[in-house]
């Protein structure tokens, strides 16, 4: 069971992820689209967005690793493990990349839209939602020997 | 379709994303990765899936109150129908592939100096400009 303050703290920060989504402009596809855009309808405040969340995070794990040995709520820091470059890394990103470029949504763009442009937001996460599943599908496929 | 350029609201909403991504941190220990968290609700059985629901809960509440209490934020999908799935299930593939997105490698790996987020994080960038280029500057010329 998951304690209830440890479900308060992630409604907390999923409060604060997204009004600074909505507030930034991430959840609106054609001013997403319009940052991919230099050689056309440019808007280049995609990157304070970038660089606004990126310092602030950078910061704050910095103060929080620097400071405690383990989270408020938690024995410990769930960090990922993974450290190898490899095609999955590689081709799964060159292909979020091109259905970003398409539909202008980020998964972390179009949850919070839902909750002030619902259509097409719908349609979008639904579809991604399929993609994900059938990703697990192939993922789970037995794997040729490589060895 | 141009937009306005915001610095302000974007910058100043970059912070309150950053803040998010602190404070997840800071009580739960955990990134904030919204291909995870999608994942957490995909399998609401998994041990993991409460707190991300609760947090994407959050993540669609705080827009709707705020409309709710008058905010206006702009919003135009220049795609639709067909073509807006077709991206979405490319989105979905990918970032399932890449373990991460925008959020995940772009803001909390690049923040932890993570290699493997930054060569994510380029890549997608990268074919995103590329995409984004052809549809509106390669076909029609």
């Amino acid at each position: 069971m998951t304690p209830l303050r440890n479900l308060l703290s992630a409604l907390a920060a999923g409060l604060v992820f997204g009004l600074g989504i909505a507030v930034s402009g991430m959840g609106n596809p054609v001013k997403v689209l319009n940052f991919f855009d230099p050689f056309g309808t440019w808007d280049p405040s995609l990157a304070f967005v970038m660089g606004g969340a990126l310092i602030t995070t950078a910061i704050g794990y910095r103060v929080i690793f620097g400071r405690r040995q383990r989270p408020v709520f938690d024995a410990t820091f769930h960090l990922p493990t993974a450290r190898g470059i490899d095609a999955r890394l590689v081709g799964g990103s060159a292909l979020f990349g091109v259905g970003w470029g398409i539909a202008g949504f980020c998964p972390g763009g179009a949850i919070p839209a839902l909750g002030f442009a619902p259509w097409p937001t719908a349609l979008f996460l639904i579809s991604m939602g399929g993609g994900m599943l059938l990703a697990r599908r192939l993922q789970a496929l037995p794997r040729r020997q490589t060895a | 379709m141009i937009t306005e350029f915001t610095p302000f609201a974007s910058l100043g909403g970059g912070i309150l994303i950053g803040l998010g991504a602190v404070i997840l941190m800071a009580f739960n220990g955990r990134i904030a990765g919204m291909t995870a968290m999608l994942g957490g609700a995909l399998a609401p059985r998994h041990p993991e899936s409460p707190w991300r629901l609760a947090f994407l809960t959050g993540a669609v509440a705080a827009p709707f109150i705020a409309t709710t209490l008058g905010a206006d934020f702009a919003f135009a999908s220049p795609t639709k129908g067909a073509v807006l799935a077709i991206g979405g299930v490319m989105v979905g593939i990918g970032v399932t592939y890449a373990s991460g997105c925008t959020s995940g490698h772009g803001v909390c790996g690049l923040a932890r100096l993570s290699p493997r987020s930054l060569v994510a994080t380029v890549t997608f960038m990268a074919t995103t400009l590329a995409t984004v280029t052809l549809i509106r500057h390669g076909f029609a010329g």
